[in-house]
């Protein structure tokens, strides 16, 4: 599996990751070689095999719906890097 | 005596007579890690006064009669686990300054049981490595020879709890990362069932994947750390809710009437001489002990689990990373052109080369086009190999495997090559991918450096592996080496 430079630049995009040319064409040849190798998983015949997403068959745990206090506005502000009157400040979304 | 020298119950002996204190004990180990942190590195935050605050209070505690074993025993978190108030940087740049305003549930366990906290371990940035060399800080150096890594991503845990820098550890396992430093630097390491230790506030990498757990000196400081972080916690939804037992119980010196067996897929492909050595004695031990070998296991979906192992982790990476936009904690880019500008330049300056690789291989395999190919294809393939785990264990109480198929590396030997990296977790991602409980312990050392020993059971079995290490530890010495420095 050989990606192109404009491959890359898609997934790196999709990911909202920003790269450097240096870094997009070290990926291009990593990804390659990785990918290239994981091919092996091919040659596995999984006809009729169900996927395990999770390893334990837990499903649709629910709990009480019960009002608890939640952490302090001012504690959880501490770590933003922008806020404005008790909430996170955030750019522009529409121009 | 030397008092940082001591296990978990060695030390909790000594407290509960009062022929030492938590702040006794706790300065000898500040006085260890004075005297050889400047060599190895293994802490991002050395929280010395909260650790001396917390012995006062311990020893407090002691003199009332209200100790438990890990009342006042110093201990050192890796820094993945969420701290109340001691920032926690996952290894990266991206949390360096982050403070987290609440506690994780293993660190309301353990503050409940009294801990002392002595500090936060380096590690792989966000668990994703194999070597401590991908810390966004600095690496840390094997003290069995500071040439070579300590194994990753709990590197630094491992490091301390060899080095005598702490009693014991936590660190977290998602391929390997407990298993694999504990081997390389000769201590005990436990990846739990997945689902028995809450992961609420272990920040997440890999969440079907991730699970905390001990490093340690011994067995019994295994059980130990097992009997206060176990059991079913509400907050993590995967919490398994089952009885917790005393694990200190499952301590039996002897292996009559187990079956063990011997997978023969993890001992090919470039696995070094020594450690088969170590391993063909190690394993005849165990039948010294009582237990019934044989030798001639398969498990033939093995040689697949790397790939699966890697699509999985990754594609999960790559959705829980994306939650570090910088808009409400971490690194941020302010001097942007836009809002997109500004998320991508705070990702492309706030994580390092392996974080992104592995974002942008999960968002490969989960992309359109690919996501049957691989993300789904890797999900079959993982039902194939827990299946052949599960026919295993109707004739096995538990499987013996090498923990790695090399001893440690040396640093810089594959941090430019992901692929040879990937592949030191060879023995221990299976275990992941299956969700079922292995432990490592130290089982011999070839050329002077130490090879550890990988027992894997059936889900919930804990009480099985720990008896296998116990009564191993019981007949040698291995566990009680110390590290030349």
């Amino acid at each position: 599996m050989k990606l192109s430079r404009e491959e890359v630049k898609h997934l790196a995009l999709l990911a909202r990751l920003g790269l450097s040319e240096a870094e997009l064409e070290r990926f291009r040849e990593q990804l390659s070689n990785i990918l290239e190798n994981f091919e092996t998983l091919q040659q596995v015949d999984t006809t009729d095999v169900e996927p395990t997403a999770h390893s334990i068959a837990l499903e649709n745990v629910l709990r009480d719906d019960e009002p608890a206090p939640s952490l302090p506005a001012e504690e959880v502000l501490a770590n933003a890097p922008s806020q404005e009157e008790g909430h996170f400040k955030v750019r522009a979304v529409l121009e | 005596m030397d008092l940082c020298r001591l296990t978990i119950h060695e030390a909790s002996e000594l407290l509960r007579h009062q022929e030492i204190s938590s702040l006794e004990l706790t300065q000898a180990v500040l006085d260890r890690i004075r005297e050889v942190e400047g060599k190895v590195r293994a802490f991002v935050t050395i929280t010395e006064d909260l650790a001396l605050q917390q012995a006062e209070a311990a020893d407090q505690r002691i003199q009332k009669g209200e100790a438990t074993p890990l009342t006042g025993i110093p201990a050192l978190i890796k820094d993945v686990i969420c701290t109340k108030g001691v920032r926690t940087t996952c290894g990266s740049r991206m949390l360096e300054n982050f403070v987290p305003p609440y506690d994780a549930t293993v660190m309301e366990k353990l503050n409940a049981c009294g801990i002392v906290m002595v500090g936060k371990a380096n590690m792989d940035e966000f668990a994703m490595g194999s070597s401590t060399e991908h810390s966004a800080f600095f690496p840390t150096h094997n003290p069995w020879d500071l040439s070579r890594v300590p194994g990753g991503s709990s590197g630094g845990s491992a490091v301390a709890v060899a080095a005598d820098e702490a009693i014991y550890a936590l660190g977290s396992d998602t391929g390997g990362s407990i298993r694999q430093p504990a081997g390389f630097c000769n201590v005990a390491g436990f990846k739990l069932t997945y689902g028995r230790v809450s992961r609420y506030g272990l920040v997440a990498f890999a969440s079907s994947l991730d699970q905390i757990g001990p490093l340690t000196k011994d067995a019994t400081d295994c059980a130990l750390v097992m009997n206060a972080i176990i059991g079913y916690e509400p907050r993590d939804s995967t919490s398994l809710p089952y009885p917790v037992p005393d694990y200190t119980r499952s301590l039996i010196p002897d292996l009559q009437g187990l079956r063990l067996g011997v997978p023969q897929e993890y001992f090919v492909s470039g696995m070094q001489k020594g450690v088969e050595e170590v391993m063909n004695s190690a394993i005849a031990k165990l039948e010294e002990l009582g237990a019934e070998i044989d030798w001639g296991v398969s498990l033939p979906h093995t040689p697949y689990a790397l790939a699966a192992y890697y699509i999985i982790a990754p594609s999960e990476a790559s959705a829980n990373l994306a939650r570090y936009d910088g808009v409400k904690y971490g690194f941020s880019v302010q001097d942007a052109e836009s809002m997109w500008d500004a998320m991508e330049k705070t990702k492309q300056f706030g994580f390092g080369p392996e974080v992104k690789r592995r974002i942008m291989l999960g968002t490969y395999a989960l992309s359109a086009g690919y996501y049957d190919a691989y993300y789904l294809k890797a999900q079959k393939v993982r039902t194939l190999i827990r299946q052949e785990f599960d026919q295993a264990f109707e004739r096995f109480d538990a499987l013996i495997t090498p923990t790695s198929p090399t001893v440690p590396f040396k640093i810089g030997e594959k941090v430019d090559d992901p692929l040879q990296m990937y592949l030191s977790d060879v023995c221990t991602l299976p275990i992941n991918i299956a969700g079922i409980p292995a432990i490592s312990i130290p089982a011999g050392f070839a050329d002077g450096l130490p090879v550890g020993m990988q027992v894997i059971g059936k889900p919930l079995s804990e009480e099985t592996l720990l008896r296998v290490a116990f009564a191993y530890e019981q007949a040698t010495d291995w566990h009680k080496r110390r590290p030349p420095i």
